[in-house]
């Protein structure tokens, strides 16, 4: 019977492909582009040696500083917005529209399926300033504001894709940690409440504490999935005004495809690998942390 | 939609709370009741006006863009021009017929590819399968851009620009990691026993495979395929990286270039354009909506 499981033909031949795929397609070009790094030039043009003169450019380089400085001012500001804003909803679903809490939940979550694009696409027409005005100057004209040119300046243009961001997101992270919610037990709640505690202070003392965990998974994802941000800025600001907008992702794109310089380009992927991986990292540990004090 | 969506909570909060402090302290309930339709009213109008407006503005002309206000209905509730020229000036049609041949096929090889490597790794055994599972798990971390520039060489030298492989390729070899482990997750909760029992009557492996073990998970696949199809059908970086002629861009850099296409300046065709994208990713979600949010929130280690 283990003779059957345990045939390592049959295992090779289910593995195979999968494993060929996922080696020629992942991990090969990881270690390829850790060489580009140390090479100038593209596959068009040729490449030659460059020993370390990528880094000691990346270190120097402006640009590559402003691109670092937005794409984590944008992962944190989401972050924390989208994760804000998810916990919120997920107290609103658990505690005050309880079991009628489903369409509201199916609602909230759709913009997650849509293509980025597309949403990217609809914001740019709502925040529209000129030659028309969009819905959203529209409706602070009414308040008595006078319109806002969005796309203008690179703080405005922030604040748009920030927006952005949390309507396509809230929904995401409302579903995750209501799933964390759920799972409080009803009589720790309850002898909360018979303790006295209500509202806010049942929310702080109670609840907040119980679904740290969750919470702190929220977290890494929003973080992870933000510092790779790259279709919304693609779509929204193209990285503008001038390169206001322009995340990691994208200088490394720009620099590669419309510059080819692959050993740059490469520098910089290298680059945000590591604030990744340093992110998750810093976060996980403080996050055992914080659960072994509590 | 909002207005079909409040009586539904409203009945629920109307009832009383099991606790009973509801109806001690009436004029607070009153209050609460109030405040938290009116938050639910305000979270469902922050979700839907833009998809609404968005419909709205798609059977709009130019003309009304220009003189109406922002908020205005459309003059003529049948004006589907911009939807026609969205599909053939705007190429949509070719566009979406490029997403759909390159997204299909690498949909079907990772989901075969990671059920059988997720079949080998849990239930067969043999030494070093753990390793292996987690030099899969290893891919998930790693971004997208990472790979970037040595895919481009390598597709460049082997001759595949000009034509989807490379698309079909990357997202196969992308959707693997995630596919994999959660198949593995999947078959380990399925009694050993099972696959036990199948040996003693003789079955082979591959017959087990086939007759067994897929069946066995087909719920979970179709869950995983969901994930994985709204990963790939959103996805811009891979398709903006290896797309090179008009005649290859999927739905997602097409719809990008409307921008340049139509400028900012038609509102229709690309209102119309944006409209028909989110109308495809609605009727899958209308339909599986419960499902698709389980698979996200599971499948989002990917983010």
């Amino acid at each position: 019977m283990k003779n059957v499981l345990g045939d390592r033909r049959t295992a090779a031949l289910l593995l195979a492909p999968a494993l060929t795929v996922y080696s020629l397609i992942i991990l090969i070009p990881v270690f390829w582009s850790l060489g580009y790094t140390l090479f100038e030039g593209n596959p068009i043009t040729g490449f030659s040696w460059a020993g370390l003169a990528n880094f000691e450019k990346l270190w120097a380089d402006e640009a590559t500083r402003d691109a670092l400085w937005f794409t984590v001012r944008f992962a944190l500001v989401t972050t924390i917005v989208q994760v804000l804003l998810g916990y919120l909803l997920a107290l609103l679903y658990v505690f005050v529209l309880r079991r009628a809490s489903s369409l509201v939940r199916t609602l909230v979550f759709f913009p997650v399926v849509l293509p980025t694009v597309a949403v990217a696409l609809l914001f740019q027409q709502l925040f529209e300033y000129a030659p028309r005005t969009g819905p959203v100057n529209a409706l602070l004209n009414v308040v008595g504001i006078e319109s806002i040119d969005w796309f203008s300046t690179g703080s405005s243009a922030f604040w748009v894709l920030i927006i952005m961001e949390a309507w396509r997101s809230m929904g995401f992270y409302a579903v995750l940690l209501y799933a964390g919610l759920v799972d409080i037990p009803e009589e720790t709640l309850e002898s909360a409440r018979l303790d006295g505690a209500s509202g806010a202070r049942l929310v702080r003392h109670i609840v907040v504490p119980l679904s740290l965990p969750v919470l702190f998974s929220s977290l890494i994802f929003s973080i992870n999935g933000t510092l790779k941000v790259f279709d919304s800025v693609v779509a929204l600001t193209s990285g503008g005004p001038g390169s206001q907008t322009t995340p990691l992702t994208l200088y490394m794109f720009q620099t590669s495809f419309s510059y080819g310089q692959y050993g740059f380009g490469s520098s910089i992927a290298l680059l945000l690998t590591m604030v990744c991986l340093i992110v998750t990292v810093g976060i996980f540990r403080s996050s055992r942390r914080d659960l072994t004090r509590g | 939609m909002s207005t079909l969506t409040v009586p539904h909570s409203r009945a629920d909060l109307r009832t009383p709370s099991p606790t009973g402090k509801r109806r001690r302290r009436p004029v607070r309930a009153t209050v609460q009741k109030v405040l938290t339709t009116a938050i639910t009213v305000v979270v469902l109008a922050v979700v839907v006006v833009p998809l609404i407006w968005l419909f709205l503005g798609s059977l709009k002309t130019q003309a009304e863009f220009l003189d109406n206000p922002a908020f205005a209905l459309p003059e003529n509730w049948l004006n589907f021009e911009n939807y026609s020229r969205a599909i053939t000036e705007g190429n949509l049609g070719q566009y979406a017929r490029n997403s759909v041949l390159a997204v299909f096929p690498s949909l079907f090889l990772t989901l075969l590819f990671g059920v059988a490597a997720g079949f080998a790794l849990e239930v067969m055994v043999w030494k070093g399968r753990s390793t292996v599972l987690l030099l899969f798990l290893a891919g998930i971390m790693v971004p997208g851009q990472m790979i970037l520039l040595p895919l481009f060489t390598m597709y460049f030298r082997a001759g595949l620009t000009g034509s989807l492989w490379p698309l079909v390729i990357t997202y196969t070899a992308i959707g693997l990691p995630l596919t994999t482990f959660m198949m593995a997750t999947f078959f380990r909760s399925v009694p050993r026993e099972l696959f036990e029992a199948a040996t003693l009557d003789g079955a082979s492996v591959i017959r087990m495979f086939f007759s067994i073990g897929i069946p066995l998970v087909s719920n979970a696949l179709f869950t995983v395929a969901l994930v994985q199809f709204f990963f790939i059908w959103n996805d811009l970086l891979i398709a903006m990286t290896f797309t090179n002629s008009d005649e290859l861009r999927t739905i997602q850099v097409g719809l990008l270039n409307f921008r340049g296409q139509f400028g900012q300046i038609e509102y229709g065709p690309t209102l119309a354009a944006v409209c028909l994208n989110v109308l495809g990713t609605l009727l899958i979600y209308l339909f599986l909506n419960q499902r698709v949010m389980k698979g996200l929130t599971a499948g989002s280690v990917k983010g």
